[in-house]
Order: structure tokens, then C-alpha cells, then sequence
């Protein structure tokens, strides 16, 4: 084994922001992108945005998971992409929204800087091979 | 390479973000990592480095972050490197210890950082101990290490620090037997978590019993770090008595006991300091780091002259025909190194 072998890994954190209980969903994902090969780092519940960037900017995540259902994703989303990239941190990472996102919200979300949204219902292996695919490289 | 030099310079300016990427290179084993660690090398050497492990479910992180809370109402900055356990199967893991950092959340002077085993345990504590060397030239006071201790790898990955800690629950019988096995050789100072709970005086006392066992047939040190003998005989002669584990009761939980435990880390830093001890450690943590980055490149060679012979499937396939044997082959490819080496 030659150390000049790399040996990368996909780093995700899945965050929970605001008053929002429902870790359901945060947790599959969670589930699922381990059994994926990922390294997941799980915020828990009921976190401020700062934290959330405080652990994408330490961490050096390549994606950023966040799931909301609470309906206050337009002013938690924006709140952490201003984080990001005060600390430099928003131009490689991959920043993704799951939850309940009504449609005319998507787009404003995408504009800000989200590369996807995903909403109820979408396979996991949909998710999956998205961040396969876009995840930035470091 | 500019792109390292440039990140080497960010890192020393205090970016955070610097930061975490000389840390994820180190965990890539990007090419050009080695550059880094070793241009960063000239600027270590100024934080302590804590080590904590116990088994799962002692209380690790919360005590960790309750450290960290105290060490920033000291005015101190801290830095935390967290290593769990990732899948054999699918390399995937969830690094779960961030969620206790509740008392430190938004504070960027609390550089916390998850590692995983990545299937290669051997390579974890190189990339621990550069992980460490990265926060501690970023200017870091303190940097603890937070691991899992259950063998031989841990003990290696908390080798990386200057006091190693070792949290035991309470009332928990098999975990002091689990201790006997080589976690007790390698405690400078062991806690007793969550000291509130039935038990606990209990495992206090036996912990206390094990301790005075320890010191008849063993020093403290003897072994510490699996070094041979010769470098035990490189020891510089000590005129204050040996260390002795003491045992701090916590309740990580609501703090209590956490100031307990900073005077006796700062009691083990004097005893480091005064004895000469610390001077012993980081020398033969340099040499065991020496070693092994020579093993490493050794390995990488011998891995080269593998592929060039053919690769390692056509040995196998000589030995299951039952034409050779593993030996002979190691000889027959070790051949044009040994004569390289030789010839000089």
C-alpha cells in the first residue's frame, strides 16, 4: 500500500435548522448516504444557521444537506448561504434542500445558490447518485 | 506547488477554512499533502495535546465539549478532533460526536473536526497526529483528541497526545476487566463519567486498586508507546517520582468535576515538564513518525516492483499451482531492491 494513493471520501453534513421537530427524513438520508460510502456528519435537531455554517466551514464538507418542513426555508436557506461565504465556503460546496419546498420556492431557493431541491417522495437512489455526480472536488 | 503554499500561508494568516482543507488533504492523502504537514512542521510544538478514549457511550464527547466551554472562558482556543468508526463494508460512516458540542455552537475559536477510519486503521493515526500538528501551528491552545478505545489502533492514535485520558462508566464491571488488557498501560489520568450514578464509587475503588497493582510490576511509561528497548535506553534520567493515575469523578453532563480535571491535566503538564518526560514522548513520537513514513514509502516501493514482476496475481497463481511458495517469491521480488541498496 503506497501512501501516494489517495484516499477520498464524499463528506455530507446533514442539517436540521430552526424550530422544525421532523428528523425523520434527515435520518434516512443520513442512513442512506453511509450505506452509500459517505461520511455523514449529522447536525441534530433545532440547530441556528451559524452552527450549521460553523460545521460545513470545519468539517469541509463536499454537500450540504438541508431538510426543512417547517415553511421557513426563505429565511433559514439565505441566512446560511451568507455564512458560507463569508468564510469562503460557498463556491465548493454542494448545497442541496430536502422537505416540503412549494414550487414558486424552488426557484428563488435555486437562485440563491441551492443546486437541488427534493421534495416527499423522491428515491433515495435519485438522491444518491445526484452527489455522486456533483459533488464538488476538493 | 503554489495551490500548497498558498493554503500553507491562509492556514498560518487564521483562515478556518484553510484549515479544514489542510485537514481533509491529510485525510485524502492528496498528492502534496506530505508538503504540507511538513512545511507545517516548524510551526508545532506550542499546544498541549489532550487524548481522551473510553468505550462507547462513557461520555467522551460531552465531556469534550464541556472542556471546550471551559478552556474558552479561560480565553483559550481550542481545537477538537473526533475519530469514529467507519463501515468495513462500505467505507461510509456517520460521525455522530459533533452533536454533543452543544455548549460551543457559532463559536469559530472551537475548530472541531470529524474523522473517520476510512478502512485503513494503520493510516489513522499518522493522519490524526498531522491533523493535530495542523490545528496546533494554526495557533491553537489546546487540541484534544476524541477516540473510541477499544485496541491496539487506538492506543496508537491517542499516542499523538501528551496526556491521555481514559473515561470509564460507572458500575461497569467488564469495562475495568476490558482496562487490564492495555487501555490501563496507556492512561495518564482516568475519569470516572458520570460519577452520579449507582457504581461509580465502586469502579472508583477498583480503578484505585489497579493503579497500585500497576505501579509493583510495571512504570507507568514502560511500553507506552510500543517502542523497542533501545529506544527505552535513550531515556534521560528522571529525578521526580513516577506518575501515578489519579482518579477524577465527572458528571460530564452538568460539568461537574470538569475544573478537577483541567488542574490535573495542568498537574501532568508540570510533570511532563519537570521530569524531562515530555522531551521523552515527542522524541519518540518523532522517531516512531520517521519510522513509519519509511515503512510507507518501503511498502509503496515494494508494492512498484510487485507490478513490475507481473503483479501479485501471477505469484498467487504460481503458489496455487504449487510451483513456489509466499517465501520464495518475497525473496525473488525483494531481490532488485535489496541489491539497490546494497550496491551503495
Amino acid at each position: 500500500m503506497s501512501t501516494d494513493q489517495s484516499q477520498r471520501s464524499i463528506r455530507c453534513l446533514v442539517a436540521k435548522v430552526g424550530l422544525d421537530g421532523h428528523d425523520r427524513g434527515a435520518h434516512v438520508i443520513a442512513r442512506a448516504f453511509r450505506d452509500a460510502g459517505f461520511e455523514v456528519i449529522y447536525s441534530g435537531l433545532h440547530k441556528a444557521p451559524d452552527e450549521i455554517v460553523q460545521a460545513a466551514v470545519q468539517e469541509d464538507v463536499n454537500v450540504l444537506g438541508i431538510s426543512i418542513l417547517s415553511g421557513a426555508h426563505n429565511t433559514l436557506v439565505p441566512k446560511i448561504v451568507e455564512g458560507l461565504k463569508e468564510y469562503d465556503a460557498f463556491d465548493d460546496t454542494l448545497i442541496l434542500v430536502g422537505g416540503v419546498i412549494p414550487d414558486d420556492d424552488k426557484a428563488e431557493l435555486k437562485e440563491l445558490g441551492v443546486a437541488e431541491v427534493f421534495g416527499p417522495g423522491t428515491p433515495m437512489e435519485e438522491t444518491v447518485e445526484y452527489v455522486r455526480e456533483n459533488a464538488p472536488e476538493r | 506547488m503554489s495551490e500548497s503554499a498558498g493554503l500553507l500561508d491562509d492556514l498560518l494568516a487564521g483562515k478556518h477554512r484553510a484549515l479544514a482543507r489542510v485537514i481533509t488533504k491529510i485525510e485524502n492523502r492528496d498528492p502534496g499533502y506530505r508538503e504540507l504537514v511538513s512545511g507545517l512542521y516548524e510551526h508545532t510544538g506550542n499546544a498541549e495535546v489532550i487524548g481522551i478514549t473510553g468505550s462507547p457511550g462513557a461520555g467522551k464527547s460531552t465531556l469534550v465539549d464541556k472542556l471546550a466551554e471551559h478552556y474558552r472562558e479561560q480565553g483559550e482556543t481550542v481545537g477538537v478532533v473526533a475519530i469514529d468508526p467507519s463501515s468495513p463494508y462500505t467505507g461510509g460512516a456517520v460521525l455522530g460526536d459533533r452533536i454533543r458540542m452543544a455548549s460551543n455552537v457559532g463559536d469559530m475559536d472551537v475548530f472541531f473536526r470529524s474523522m473517520s477510519a476510512r478502512g485503513n486503521l494503520g493510516g489513522l493515526s499518522t493522519a490524526t497526529a498531522d491533523a493535530v500538528k495542523a490545528m496546533d501551528a494554526f495557533g491553537k491552545d489546546k487540541v484534544i483528541i476524541e477516540t473510541v478505545g477499544a485496541g491496539q489502533n487506538e492506543i496508537d492514535i491517542v499516542g499523538a497526545a501528551d496526556t491521555v485520558t481514559v473515561l470509564v462508566p460507572p458500575g461497569a464491571g467488564d469495562n475495568v476487566q476490558m482496562l487490564k488488557a492495555g487501555i490501563l498501560e496507556i492512561a495518564d489520568i482516568f475519569v470516572v463519567n458520570k460519577a452520579d450514578m449507582d457504581g461509580a464509587d465502586r469502579t472508583v475503588q477498583e480503578l484505585t486498586e489497579m493503579v497500585h497493582l500497576g505501579q509493583g510490576s510495571t512504570t507507568v511509561d514502560a511500553g507506552h508507546h510500543g517502542f523497542d528497548e533501545v529506544e527505552m535506553d535513550l531515556d534521560m534520567p528522571t529525578d521526580t517520582d513516577p506518575w501515578k493515575p489519579p482518579i477524577v469523578e465527572t458528571v460530564a453532563t452538568d460539568g461537574e468535576g470538569v475544573v478537577d480535571l483541567v488542574e490535573t491535566f495542568t498537574e501532568h503538564r508540570t510533570f511532563l515538564e519537570a521530569s524531562g518526560e515530555l522531551t521523552r514522548r515527542r522524541r519518540q513520537r518523532v522517531a516512531e513518525e520517521i519510522r513509519t513514513l519509511l515503512r510507507d514509502d518501503a511498502a509503496g516501493l515494494v508494492e512498484d516492483e510487485l507490478d513490475d514482476q507481473g503483479g501479485v496475481g501471477t505469484f498467487v497463481d504460481g503458489v496455487m499451482a504449487g510451483d513456489t511458495d509466499p517465501y520464495t517469491i518475497a525473496d525473488d521480488v525483494m531481490g532488485p531492491i535489496r541489491d539497490c541498496i546494497e550496491d551503495q
